[in-house]
């Protein structure tokens, strides 16, 4: 779907976009994306029931358990803050383990500046709220696509939100019931909605396969060295995306 | 609600909404060089990428096969629910055989 949207849109270091092609934001874009999160929600919720079933076991009330997802809304980093959560709660540990995990979105949303850099207020500040990485990828593609509507962005944003949310009250409550194994089939869509994305996200052979080889040895290096997460998954993203970059530059020295 | 459990949870709220809003703010308010502007714009394939391998890598070999069948079907038709339900259910069948 973004393949040959992707080749017509590739961008540009010059990000014409921003100046020559009018971003938008409307009720048809937020229902959009609304839409396109809903599927997703498959992929949102085993996940969002083990956190749930966590907090559960860490002594955390339904109401701070949802409290957590409705504020912090980034599953890797309360599954790890309830991994290192203690009685008394730690601020600071509980902190830390949410910037470690979550110091990677810092560029996601400044790679979102194609949309976000026309929005103002609600909707700028809101859309970056709820960005995580499925809105942000399904919006990259979304944009390859020639879409113009930040709206998109913001309607999938919510639906995330609120079955994140969903999901983790539900894993609370049916924690004491349904003990699922660990290694129950329903836990893979959390893998299978990535894989889904990347898919999503292939342009051609060219040019994606060198950037991802890369990244996926150099974040099983930096797992085979016993670095702690997420330095592996930061340390694949940035050697991956640095040889695109350079591959991309040199391709078209004009532009740097 | 507890008060200390409560002043954790809006903690990490407050350092997560940073990441999202305040990296926004800085990178649009100083003028980025193009090197960091196309190393930016390259990071979501390749950190989906690195996620993939690191799941995977923690996994068996069926989650391989249930992975590409996944692959195939989003490639096939496009539609993130049924690329889901087609890893969990390839996954499932090959538990089921044995895997």
């Amino acid at each position: 779907m973004a393949g040959q949207g992707g080749d017509r849109m590739a961008p540009t270091p010059r990000r014409p976009y921003t100046r020559a092609m009018r971003v938008v934001f409307t009720r048809r874009g937020v229902l959009r994306g609304a839409g396109r999160g809903v599927p997703l929600l498959l992929g949102v919720a085993p996940f969002g029931l083990v956190v749930g079933v966590i907090a559960l076991n860490r002594g955390l009330s339904l109401a701070e358990t949802l409290l957590m997802s409705g504020v912090v809304f980034a599953g890797a980093s309360q599954l790890l803050a309830l991994e290192l959560w203690r009685d008394p709660p730690d601020v600071l540990g509980a902190a830390i383990a949410a910037l470690v995990v979550n110091i990677r979105m810092v560029p996601l949303a400044a790679a979102l500046a194609f949309w976000l850099d026309s929005l103002r207020g609600w909707r700028l500040w809101g859309s970056l709220f709820l960005t995580v990485d499925h809105s942000f990828a399904l919006s990259v593609a979304e944009h390859r696509a020639g879409g113009r509507d930040a709206g998109f962005l913001f309607g999938l944003g919510v639906v995330t939100w609120a079955g994140w949310v969903a999901a983790t009250g539900a894993g609370y409550l049916l924690g004491a019931v349904v003990a699922l194994p660990p290694d129950h089939p329903l836990f893979f869509a959390a893998t299978a909605s990535f894989v889904a994305i990347l898919v999503a996200l292939w342009r051609d052979a060219r040019r994606d396969v060198p950037p991802w080889i890369v990244a996926a040895a150099a974040a099983l290096a930096a797992q085979a060295l016993r670095l702690p997460a997420p330095v592996p998954l930061l340390a694949g993203a940035l050697a991956g995306a640095s040889l695109a970059a350079w591959r991309e530059l040199r391709a078209r020295p004009d532009a740097a | 609600m507890r008060l200390d459990a409560t002043l954790a949870i809006l903690a990490m709220g407050a350092v997560t909404y940073l990441c999202r809003a305040g990296g926004y703010a800085v990178l649009r308010a100083v003028r980025t060089p193009p090197v960091l502007d196309a190393v930016l714009r390259n990071i979501p394939a390749p950190l989906f990428a690195a996620y993939v391998a690191l799941a995977l890598s923690r996994q068996d070999l069926a989650a391989v096969i249930a992975s590409v069948a996944c692959a195939a079907v989003h490639a096939r038709w496009g539609n993130f629910g049924l690329s889901i339900v087609a890893g969990v259910a390839a996954i499932a069948a090959l538990r089921l055989a044995g895997m």
